[in-house]
């Protein structure tokens, strides 16, 4: 028998992890509810004439970290039950194709966050957007999202196997994922206009958004069977 | 390389060596003089600085401490590589890789704190969000976590190649972090900070005691990763032992008396491998 290529692999790990989001909806019914919770909380806190809507870009980003936290987590709970990472590891399939799946199916999951997030922002928020600035959105999401996957899947192989790991994926991956933040953010205000940003001062931040998620694709394909090794 | 390090005696808890080599006892009464003349030199020879006062005496350790921090995560990501690379895998690269990770971040943090302290003397505030701050307060993070990671049991082998790649990501990580803060910065840049060091020229003695310094804190850290990594050794050593011990005396027992119900040493063997 061949060995599967790294390809299938991945799309079959993908498919797998989303079949069972759609089945367990608990991605739908705890994590989406808490993102929500987290903006209407942001509002609280912030609730100063026009202050939300300055920093309406900042808090779609920083409710996404947070919630990506959570999403990584899920999608690691569910391999630690019944040892299922180390049942792909004995079939022979090549880590990276693991890894590689993981980080499409976290990525699907993200940019759905991220879609939910922004329409909260809109409506919570008062910030508008227009067509351009909806290009440059859908763009900022796709890219961070790969980024914010690739670092998560990798920090989330850590953390499986009890014994306060779970603790440890934030104080890995949020120092890790800063540069998304700070890229995202500025292309995000670019697009909904904040403090008159004009919309062409969000493209740039595209390009550091591509290099963070190919660098750490590259790292995670090539370090995942290390890192998730007992 | 790392069979030589377990001992074959099964009590190795009262025989266990000093961490002390005549040559490291000698580098570490030479550090020792060496703070005590940086003192001396950095408090009461140097002249006060024109623009900064006294002042200027934080940076004779201010400097070194940075350096030694930037020195110590260069040589954990050598180590690492070391270790992955290394035909062998051996064992000691990752503990001189822990060992300067540990002695790095203690640094780092010395550097924050005389810093901020400087800072708050001559800024007027303990903190900018001036790019080589925030990196450095990032980099500060980055290795408390890969010191986490270190820490989360397994056996040596496994320890040794997830840090390993920890450190190498970290690698990757921290040029990322610096060049997206600077553009942050560049983005959001309201006052240009004063940049003391910039236009300053330096008394003969002052750059003396500098670079003394420089070389003093390169020689304590030299000297407290020996020492560190020598008790990571003993550390591993008693761990791999540690079973030895416990399997020996629940032997010893099961030939000596059969009315044993479940005795065991069951606070040294090695729960976490």
């Amino acid at each position: 028998m061949s060995r599967p290529s790294t390809y299938k692999v991945a799309l079959a790990v993908a498919a797998k992890d989303l079949r069972i989001e759609r089945r367990s909806k608990v991605v739908a019914n705890q994590i989406l509810p808490f993102a929500g919770i987290v903006m209407v909380l942001f509002a609280f806190a912030l609730d100063n004439d026009g202050i939300l809507q300055r920093v309406a870009p900042g808090l779609v980003w920083l409710a996404t970290l947070f919630s990506s936290i959570i999403v990584v987590q899920r999608t690691f709970a569910v391999e630690s039950a019944d040892n299922a990472l180390d049942a792909l590891r004995v079939a022979g399939l090549p880590p990276a194709g693991v890894f590689l799946g993981k980080v499409m199916a976290l990525t699907a999951q993200l940019v759905l966050f991220e879609a939910v997030l922004v329409v909260l922002a809109l409506v919570l928020y008062q910030v508008s957007v227009s067509l351009g600035g909806a290009v440059l959105l859908v763009t900022t999401g796709m890219l961070a999202s790969i980024g914010l996957a690739a670092m998560g899947a990798l920090y989330g192989g850590l953390s499986i196997g009890g014994r306060g790991r779970e603790t440890l994926l934030p104080l890995l991956l949020l120092p890790a994922v800063a540069p998304i933040l700070i890229a995202a953010t500025r292309a995000t205000e670019a697009a909904f206009g904040s403090d008159g940003t004009p919309l062409r001062e969000g493209w740039p931040w595209m390009g550091l958004l591509g290099v963070f998620g190919a660098l750490f694709l590259f790292g995670g394909t090539l370090g995942f069977g290390t890192l998730t090794d007992e | 390389m790392n069979t030589s390090l377990r001992p074959a005696s099964t009590a190795p808890a009262s025989t266990a060596p000093p961490t002390r080599t005549p040559a490291s006892f000698k580098l570490g009464v030479a550090v020792i003089l060496g703070m005590v003349l940086l003192a001396l030199l950095g408090l009461f020879f140097t002249d006060e600085d024109i623009v900064q006062g006294s002042t200027v005496r934080i940076m004779y350790v201010h400097v070194p401490t940075a350096w030694v921090a930037y020195l110590a995560f260069v040589v954990t990501a050598l180590g690492s590589a070391a270790y992955l690379w290394g035909k062998q895998h051996s064992l000691t690269f990752d503990r001189v890789a822990g060992a300067s990770a540990e002695v790095g971040v203690l640094f780092m943090g010395l550097t924050l704190v005389t810093g901020s302290l400087w800072g708050r003397i001559t800024w007027g505030t303990y903190w900018q969000w001036d790019p080589r701050l925030t990196t450095t307060a990032f980099l500060f993070v980055t290795y408390i976590g890969y010191l986490a990671v270190r820490g989360l049991g397994g056996t040596h082998q496994q320890r040794a190649k997830r840090s390993a790649v920890v450190a190498l990501l970290a690698v990757l990580e921290i040029p990322l972090v610096h060049f997206s803060v600077v553009l942050w910065r560049s983005l959001h840049q309201e006052a240009s900070v004063l940049r003391p060091d910039g236009d300053v020229t330096m008394d003969g003695l002052m750059l003396f005691t500098l670079l003394f310094g420089v070389a003093v804190f390169t020689a304590a850290f030299v000297w407290l990763v020996l020492h560190r990594q020598r008790v990571l050794t003993m550390a591993d050593a008693v761990e791999t032992s540690g079973l030895d011990a416990a399997v020996a005396m629940r032997r010893s027992e099961a030939g000596g008396t059969d009315g044993k119900d479940g005795t065991d040493g069951s606070g040294i063997d090695g729960s976490d491998r």
